[in-house]
């Protein structure tokens, strides 16, 4: 699961790690309330960013820094309800803008192939990572944590040191720890700091300080971890969510919807992947990913059949289901009752085998569902009935 | 011959008094896998399967007295990394863990135990192995299979059961099918499966069904790159029309930075010898097309 830039500072703050105040403005009104108050901190500038769940919202025009309140209320009133990548703009961070001395990069993330989180650093901060990976792969430094110990003290200053932050020594240890102790906190995939900063500050009696914090935050929740944590579930975005992926959730289907016209219900993810694909090939589109998971029952297929057809764009139906757990008696009752109750007809193609598929076959035979034998017949009927509709 | 599971199998089921333990365990057993023991704190002394079965309190207990040397798990997520840790402190050889929904961080602390040991673990989110014939360990349905030479290995569940199927309805039988899971962490990879079944004299060729996410297909095709090059090798990626940034059911199916798309893995596999099919129907004639007799 994503979460929110502010959402991920709470979580980095909530671990000790330095990050500058910040609020959230649902509103152009709001994000001027909020300026007034930084600004009267002695501030000289705000940073007004996009708080959307897609990249590239700097590119898009999303960020963006403001010298007075007035100023902020009407860049707020930009940002706000902007389009980034498809997502309405609903709500805005306000900070302090901050005085860059230098950009880093820092994250912790799951490494799959070695099995253990993996810290990465770079002295290229502010870009894309990726980027500075394809480029200079050099410039990136990296050590894996130890699997029961943690990321020990001598590897937090290794890092610091790799990267350039041994001025800093102190403060880049700390928010190197820092990150893996948020991510086994919250049970994340990825934490990332980009960039993480040495920022000029005021400092006593008119001076100045360098200081190093985290100036941007990204934080990638694992699913499977969610249900011990409930405080961190309340910060999924509904804003954000097509009301088919609540339900979705709601009923323990697993739903991605896509561009295309017909609709998919399979058993399994990689099945249902491979249905996709095989839907592709015969010449069509997919118009979503469908997995009823292991051994669903019939309300199971007609809460997934009721989100197949929320899509306007569906005008034919790939049902695939291999019975192993899932029996496949369960599954044709459920698309006869799914039948009975639906709204709008689409032609459907029904290929059922495995666990009980004789018995399958003979309720489909009976309520005159068209029926395939094997998954390249099933997306030839289904394209080929996608394409007649379309006519 | 087979790889991890075979005759000298002898099987604990960790879990068997549960609803999803006992009706695999039985399913199991029908196939004939010798399940020796159960395990289910405070149900110990009771029998398991119509009084087929003892149930044990401990691992080390049904170890003690049984001489299991395989586990399979079906502990709900919460307590299957304990499970899995149980087992290998009594000295299970191979632990096959079938529970899904583990989150992945609790997994890191847990292969590296296993990787201690010295034992095996296959999955988690894993639907198990079967060396037909000889042994079905798991949730893969026994009349699936065809008893033969071809190894089988993938990373899905039921798509798995479609490969097999294909196979076995085209006369081609397996020495060992062996799923290792969808989560992006793992004890098994595809790598370790094709280095046990270049070293099993049972298997003659090679079927790797992969999805879309991480790397482990890639690697897996640059070791048989080197080591399995005289061998028939065929292969399905599933998950060609994945979008970016879209987690596709499974934890580790996601394609992300550009990294883990499944033109990756098909030039990868093809660089390698692998024949790479675009439908699980085309496997059969592919394997005979890369030269296998059987």
């Amino acid at each position: 699961m994503k979460i929110q830039e502010a959402d991920a500072k709470g979580l980095l703050l909530a671990q000790g790690l330095p990050v500058p105040a910040w609020s959230v403005a649902r509103s152009p009104a709001e994000a001027r309330g909020a300026a007034e108050s930084i600004l009267a901190t002695g501030a000289d500038r705000v940073v007004i960013k996009a708080q959307v769940l897609v990249g590239g919202r700097g590119k898009a025009g999303g960020v963006k820094l403001a010298g007075s309140a007035g100023e902020a209320e009407a860049i707020a009133g930009q940002i706000l309800g902007m389009s980034i990548k498809g997502i309405t703009v609903r709500k805005v961070l306000v900070a302090a803008a901050a005085d860059i001395v230098k950009e880093f990069y820092l994250s912790a993330v799951l490494d799959r192939a070695a099995r253990q989180i993996l810290l990465m650093g770079s002295a290229e901060g502010g870009v894309e990572i990726e980027q500075v990976a394809a480029e200079r792969p050099e410039a990136i430094v990296t050590v894996h944590a130890h699997p029961h110990l943690g990321l020990l003290d001598w590897q937090a200053r290794e890092l610091a040191f790799r990267m350039g932050l041994g001025g800093h020594l102190k403060a880049a240890a700390g928010i190197a720890k820092g990150l893996v102790r948020t991510m086994l906190a919250c049970d994340a995939d990825l934490v990332e700091i980009n960039p993480l900063a040495i920022v000029r500050e005021a400092g006593p009696n008119g001076t100045t300080v360098e200081r190093l914090v985290c100036l941007d935050a990204k934080v990638t929740l694992d699913d499977s971890a969610l249900p011990r944590h409930p405080e961190l579930e309340v910060l999924r975005d509904l804003d954000e969510e097509d009301p088919a992926d609540v339900a979705a959730r709601a009923a323990g289907i697993s739903f991605i919807r896509l561009d295309g016209t017909i609709g998919c219900m399979v058993n399994g993810a990689g099945l249902a992947m491979t249905t996709m694909d095989l839907v592709k090939r015969a010449g069509g589109e997919p118009a979503n990913f469908l997995d009823i998971g292991g051994g669903a029952k019939a309300d199971k297929v007609t809460e997934a059949m009721r989100l197949i057809l929320s899509d306007p764009k569906v005008n034919a139906i790939l049902v695939n289901i291999f019975g192993g757990i899932t029996r496949g008696d369960e599954v044709a009752l459920g698309l006869i009752e799914a039948r009975a109750q639906q709204v709008r007809d689409v032609p459907m193609v029904v290929r059922i085998v495995g666990t009980n598929a004789a018995e399958a076959a003979e309720l489909l035979r009976a309520a005159r569902f068209e029926t395939a034998a094997t998954l390249d017949e099933a997306a030839a009927i289904a394209v080929a009935a996608s394409q007649a509709a379309r006519a | 011959m087979s790889i991890l599971i075979g005759h000298d199998t002898r099987l604990l089921v960790q879990g068997i008094t549960g609803r999803e333990g006992e009706f695999h365990s039985r399913a199991m057993q029908e196939y004939g896998t010798k399940i020796v023991a159960g395990m289910t704190p405070g149900k110990g002394g009771q029998q398991a399967l119509d009084g087929t079965v003892p149930v044990f309190n401990t691992v080390a207990e049904a170890v003690r007295q049984t001489g299991a040397n395989t586990s399979c798990i079906f502990v709900p997520a919460p307590g299957a990394p304990d499970a899995i840790l149980e087992a290998i402190g009594a000295g299970i050889a191979t632990v096959f863990c079938i529970t899904e929904g583990i989150p992945a961080l609790d997994m890191v602390p847990v292969v590296e135990a296993v990787r201690l040991a010295g034992a095996r673990l296959i999955g988690p989110n894993c639907p198990g192995a079967t060396s037909p014939g000889r042994a079905k360990v798991g949730i893969i349905p026994g009349s699936v299979h065809l008893a033969g030479d071809v190894g089988v290995v993938s990373r899905s569940g039921t798509l798995t059961y479609e490969a097999v199927q294909a196979m076995t309805d085209a006369g081609i039988g397996q020495s060992t099918c062996i799923g290792i899971g969808g989560d992006p962490i793992i004890g098994t990879t595809f790598l370790d499966v094709l280095q046990l079944f270049a070293a099993d004299p049972g298997t003659r060729a090679l079927v790797l069904i992969g999805e879309i996410g991480g790397a482990a297909e890639e690697e897996a095709a640059a070791w048989a790159a080197d080591h399995l090059r005289d061998i028939p090798k065929a292969a399905f990626i599933a998950g060609r029309t994945a979008p970016e940034g879209k987690r596709m059911g499974h934890a580790g199916a996601i394609i992300s930075g550009g990294s883990g798309t499944a033109a990756s893995k098909v030039t990868a596999l093809e660089a390698a010898g692998f024949k790479v099919a675009g439908s699980p129907s085309e496997l059969p004639g592919l394997l005979r097309a890369a030269g296998y007799r059987g």
